[in-house]
């Protein structure tokens, strides 16, 4: 019953749902990143929705399975490859005992989700099963997978058949030039009108310094501040703020230089004022971008916000309409 | 003076109580936080207590957004008239200062820092207008520190010092962030103590550092049995300053899971401070009379 880890893959981590109720101590959501293919290899697979999966980042991991079993992969085009021959993404695929699963790099999107018939049994820590490495908490020991490691499958209660596929208009979408919301607010009133506007007029690229922490921007114009006289316990740059708690989604400007979005393992707070945040429905999709891609973002407001909220939720009900019962 | 409120996006409320750091402006937001925690409102999802802010993660469809503002705005009357007060406890950390990790991370990152030729406490103690390292030493661990916010990493306290504004330590941070910061090192940025709880990067100033550990998930100590993060926003620390020997008797007991840490019950009263700190500081338990 347990899966041995050949080659670990450039970043590949435990993830689920995530967990709630300590962001106050430090300690972040995590969870899979993109939580609506994460939900979709489940259900395709006839797991539970939220079951623990492995989350496979540009270079997948090389598995030997000890056990028979059924997998999907769902999310980034991660082709994977058992014993060499190659399978389908968003397809129901069959394991036998021995087999070695590979993956080729990533062709579009960032991060594949790896599920197997019964999940991946890691300890729940905190009520999650997914890893938060800054912390060495949750998933397997904490950390992403290294060669050797040994993991252990739950119980499977339910097998979808093996060829069931995803039908593409369930799958996300991985454009090649994403336009990503954002609520403008927080400390946006620090910058200049000028600036504050032109951030969303310009094109920015993801730096290859971007990982489920943060995202890291380049290639926009430097955000001005107003002028001010430093609030006591703020800092001289006029980026500073006094330490202050940080949305998940929040994008902080250090120095104004390079904007940072915060993802679902983020710092949870520190001293760097922040413009806006990605709205919920808006968040997977920053966490599927790859290195040097090209981004937007679009001013919303909290109606336009909630109705998005609202499309993903109607798109999530779809996928278990086509999936389940 | 009122609350400035922000969402961030759908799921967060943000809430500027002051944008300089006092104590008084940390304590509206813990009382604030306080009461919600108690209240349990459902679909509020976190409770988030900062230095001179706080934020709620909250779910809209449980509970809309401008339901939550108006919540918290009544909220934010009623503390107003609320007795400056908290049950909390006294919490003394030991710190080697001047220890040869942090000063041998400090080296190794010495292009990043403003004075590549000193050491951060001696840059510390410049700043601050102190003639020696020691004075700054005595000063640092003379008066007590008020946690107030937790977060960045899991479990690092943030600590502001309970002393006047003009007394207070200000230290800038490093030019740009170091890749490495030793665990259990104690950092200074701007008027903030904090303890890196992990190892990691960070831009704080380092000035020594401390046996005891404050956050492990594998919970192995006797006062992390009940949670894995020692510190909450509220909590009292005073530093004490241990010698080599002492550092390494520590470390030994932590290995052995005997190690232990001088906590005492306090009830803090803002009032009472604020009118004369350093005579309140004096009838805080522990420290001067532990020995």
């Amino acid at each position: 019953m347990h899966i041995k880890v050949i080659k670990p893959g450039l970043a590949t981590s435990v993830q689920d749902a995530g967990r709630n109720g300590h962001y106050h101590l430090g300690i972040p959501p995590s969870g899979a990143l993109d939580q609506y293919s994460f939900r979709a290899a489940n259900l395709l697979l006839g797991n539970p929705e939220t079951t623990a999966v492995l989350e496979c980042t540009l270079l997948g991991p090389q598995l030997q399975f000890g056990v028979d079993c059924r997998i999907a992969v769902c999310g980034a085009d991660m082709l994977p490859l058992i014993n060499g021959q190659p399978q389908a993404t968003h397809q129901v695929l069959s394991i036998a005992a021995g087999d070695m699963l590979d993956f080729r790099p990533a062709t579009a999107g960032v991060r594949a989700y790896l599920a197997v018939s019964g999940g991946i049994d890691v300890p729940e820590v905190l009520g999650s099963r997914s890893t938060y490495t800054l912390g060495t908490l949750g998933g397997y020991q904490g950390r992403c997978l290294q060669a050797g490691d040994m993991l252990m499958l739950g119980r499977s209660t339910a097998e979808a058949p093996a060829g069931r596929s995803l039908p593409p208009a369930l799958r996300r979408p991985l454009p090649r030039q994403a336009t990503v919301r954002v609520l403008p607010g927080l400390y946006d009133h620090r910058l200049t009108a000028q600036s504050a506007e032109r951030f969303y007029q310009e094109t920015w690229t993801v730096a290859s310094e971007s990982d489920r922490i943060g995202y890291r921007l380049k290639g926009g114009s430097p955000l001005q501040f107003r002028p001010r006289e430093a609030p006591f316990g703020a800092g001289a740059d006029p980026s500073n703020i006094v330490d202050a708690g940080y949305p998940v989604g929040s994008i902080q400007i250090p120095a104004g230089k390079e904007p940072i979005i915060l993802l679902r393992d983020a710092v949870s707070g520190g001293g760097y004022a922040m413009l806006g945040t990605v709205i919920s429905a808006d968040l997977d999709v920053v966490g599927q971008l790859p290195p040097n891609q090209r981004l937007a973002f679009s001013a919303v407001d909290m109606a336009e916000a909630l109705q998005a909220r609202q499309q993903g939720q109607a798109a999530l009900e779809r996928l278990r309409a086509a999936l389940q019962g | 003076m009122s609350i400035r409120y922000s969402f961030g996006g759908d799921e967060f409320l943000f809430a500027e109580v002051s944008e300089s750091m006092s104590l008084t402006a940390c304590f509206t937001s813990m009382a604030i936080t306080g009461l919600l925690r108690q209240q349990q409102w459902p679909g509020i999802v976190e409770i988030c207590p900062a230095n001179a802010s706080f934020q709620l993660r909250f779910d809209p469809d449980i509970l809309p957004a401008a339901q939550l503002l108006q919540l918290v705005q009544e909220l934010e009357q009623a503390v107003q008239d609320s007795p400056q007060t908290l049950d909390t406890r006294l919490v003394e950390i030991p710190v080697w200062y001047d220890d040869p990790w942090t000063l041998e991370v400090g080296a190794r990152f010495r292009e990043r820092h403003q004075d590549p030729q000193s050491t951060d406490l001696q840059y510390a103690a410049r700043c601050n207008g102190f003639d020696s390292v020691d004075a700054f030493i005595a000063a640092h661990s003379g008066a007590p520190w008020f946690v107030s916010m937790v977060g960045f990493v899991a479990g690092l306290p943030f600590m502001y010092q309970m002393v006047e504004r003009d007394r207070q330590l200000q230290v800038p941070k490093y030019l740009s962030p170091r890749t490495a910061t030793p665990r259990q090192t104690i950092g200074h940025g701007g008027c903030f103590a904090c303890i890196y709880s992990v190892a990691g990067a960070g831009g704080y100033q380092m000035f020594g550092i401390t046996p005891a550990p404050i956050y492990d998930p594998q919970q192995s100590l006797p006062y992390l049995a009940d949670s894995m993060v020692l510190f909450r926003p509220g909590d009292i620390v005073r530093f004490k300053p241990i010698d080599q020997q002492q550092y390494q008797a520590a470390v030994q007991a932590v290995a052995e899971g005997s190690f232990q840490l001088d906590i005492f019950p306090v009830r803090f009263s803002l009032p009472d401070f604020l009118a004369n700190p350093q005579a309140y500081n004096l009838s805080l338990p522990g420290g001067h009379h532990a020995h």
